[in-house]
């Protein structure tokens, strides 16, 4: 009689140990860190915040979008600009997490910082949602960021040897403004026109402002768009040196490889070549 | 009585005989057939590779656009004529599918090859290439291929039509052709094809082109003999 009672009682316990399993595979989670978000969240989130853009489909749809020059995502073709994942892969949990919180510069997608974590980890699981390739693929798997090497001329000289070869300049322009000769004929995955990123101008990169999400920026590729993924062709190590060049393009943002390279007599003379200097009001204005 | 015996027995032999010639055929029936366009056709226009010197001088002439190629008797070729109904899905052949880069080209302009197999690109040019698939169903990549690099290997999962362009080089246009099983073909020169090999039973023949969408036509095969279909595509002025 007792293990009879006894193996009713381990029974039950066990059920209710199972039930939120099952409950939780079939709503869909995301999970960045220790937050999980929950799809039934995301879903009451989502529309009050992001379908007005990203429309009622997550198609990128929305009633805003016909005033958008950067159309809003469409998380039913599920390819994203922002990832830690290789070329035609999954973006990971966190990454999609971060580009919320973070916003697009230089693009109608705002930070949603204002929103607590829990909250941008639910929206995370809710689009999820809409497309069917999250049940069939996984998140692709993590590109590996080596240490950083130490910042030196020769890093940066080497950068700027990579930039050439690589043919950077054919749409970015000799001096990153964004002006190369293919840069006006350049069209997204949508056939819509689109610019790259002028470093000169010296804004924050769409996804991110480290050295680090620069560095993932040319080995993943922006999906989607015509930055295409260099992982296959140029080697780690060698991936910093071009870090290194890239920031001293930025002619106008400060950063430790600026301020080495302008430390140089040719860094010198490159960066105030390419820097505007003069008064707000115009007068005096020296290129 | 014996005469009319021998004439029964030859007789027999030389239907056995027949049965044995039908069937030392090939295996299966043959459709075949050209592609071909009425109306007037949108003139092709010249490539100005002058921003790309290294191809620019490949090209004694310059090439022209490929959206519509045609061949002589309203030939319309760059057409893929494949089974997309009544045949079994196959499992992809061991070979390789190639795809060059060449005198800032896709050569061959449409490639067809099966779910699965494999995918490979090589750039054969003295400059950087950065072939951009753009697949709606199949997932997108974008790699960039500069000179001397290995080629470029990869495969799709799902059928689809998918038009390939190079972000650095604008007048660069391609497309593949993901395809379910063997039994394809493209046409070229006169437009001719010839799918082989089909076992007998209904089949639904199309005919893809870039510019101009696709046709189907059904047809039948009972035996080993030959059938004829034909594709006649409208020509768009634009």
């Amino acid at each position: 009689m007792r293990t009879m009672n006894s193996s009713k009682l381990f029974l039950g316990i066990a059920a209710l140990l199972v039930m939120p399993l099952v409950v939780s595979a079939q709503e869909g989670e995301s999970h960045i860190g220790k937050l999980s978000g929950h799809t039934g969240a995301g879903k009451q989130l989502y529309f009050r915040y992001c379908w007005g853009c990203h429309g009622y489909r997550g198609d990128g749809n929305g009633e805003n979008a016909p005033y958008l020059n950067i159309l809003p995502r469409n998380f039913v073709a599920a390819t994203f600009k922002c990832r830690s994942t290789p070329t035609g892969t999954l973006p990971t949990d966190a990454d999609l997490y971060n580009s919320m919180g973070r916003g697009f510069n230089n693009s109608n997608m705002p930070s949603w910082i204002e929103l607590t974590d829990q909250n941008r980890a639910d929206l995370v699981a809710f689009i999820k949602t809409f497309s069917p390739r999250w049940k069939t693929d996984k998140a692709g798997d993590l590109i590996k960021v080596p240490a950083e090497p130490k910042l030196t001329v020769e890093s940066i000289k080497h950068g700027g040897e990579l930039f050439q070869k690589l043919e950077c300049w054919k749409c970015h322009g000799q001096e990153g403004r964004g002006d190369g000769p293919s840069a006006s004929t350049l069209t997204d995955s949508n056939d819509q026109p689109i610019r790259p990123y002028n470093f000169a101008a010296g804004s924050r990169f769409k996804c991110g402002s480290t050295n680090e999400d620069l560095y993932k920026i040319f080995i993943t590729g922006l999906d989607g768009t015509p930055m295409p993924s260099f992982a296959d062709v140029i080697k780690p190590e060698e991936a910093w040196d071009l870090v290194h060049f890239l920031r001293t393009l930025q002619v106008t943002h400060k950063s430790p490889e600026l301020a080495l390279w302008g430390s140089t007599k040719e860094g010198a003379e490159q960066i105030a070549s390419r820097r505007i200097t003069g008064t707000p009001t115009g007068s005096g204005i020296k290129q | 009585m014996m005469r009319a015996k021998l004439a029964y027995i030859v007789g027999l032999a030389a239907l056995a005989a027949c049965a044995v010639m039908v069937h030392a055929g090939p295996s299966g029936g043959t459709v075949s057939g050209k592609v071909t366009y009425e109306g007037t056709p949108a003139k092709q226009k010249p490539i100005d590779m002058s921003k790309e010197p290294s191809c620019a001088k490949q090209h004694a002439t310059p090439i022209t656009t490929e959206t519509v190629v045609t061949g002589p008797g309203n030939a319309l070729d760059n057409v893929v004529v494949y089974v997309s109904a009544g045949a079994p899905d196959e499992a992809a052949p061991s070979q390789a599918a190639k795809f060059e880069q060449k005198g800032c080209q896709y050569i061959p302009h449409v490639l067809a090859f099966q779910v699965n197999q494999t995918l490979e690109i090589a750039n054969a040019d003295q400059t950087s290439h950065n072939i951009h698939p753009l697949p709606k169903v199949n997932r997108e990549w974008n790699k960039s291929q500069p000179p001397g690099s290995a080629p470029i290997v990869d495969k799709y999962d799902k059928p689809e039509f998918i038009p390939v362009k190079c972000n650095i080089h604008p007048w660069m246009h391609g497309n593949f052709a993901v395809l379910k099983n063997s039994h394809y073909a493209i046409t070229e020169g006169d437009g001719g094809f010839s799918l082989p090999n089909l076992p007998p039973g209904k089949y639904t023949i199309t005919a893809w082109h870039e510019s101009y969408g696709d046709q189907s036509q059904d047809v039948t095969i009972s035996g080993g003999e030959p059938k004829s279909v034909n594709f006649v595509f409208k020509a768009k002025p634009y």
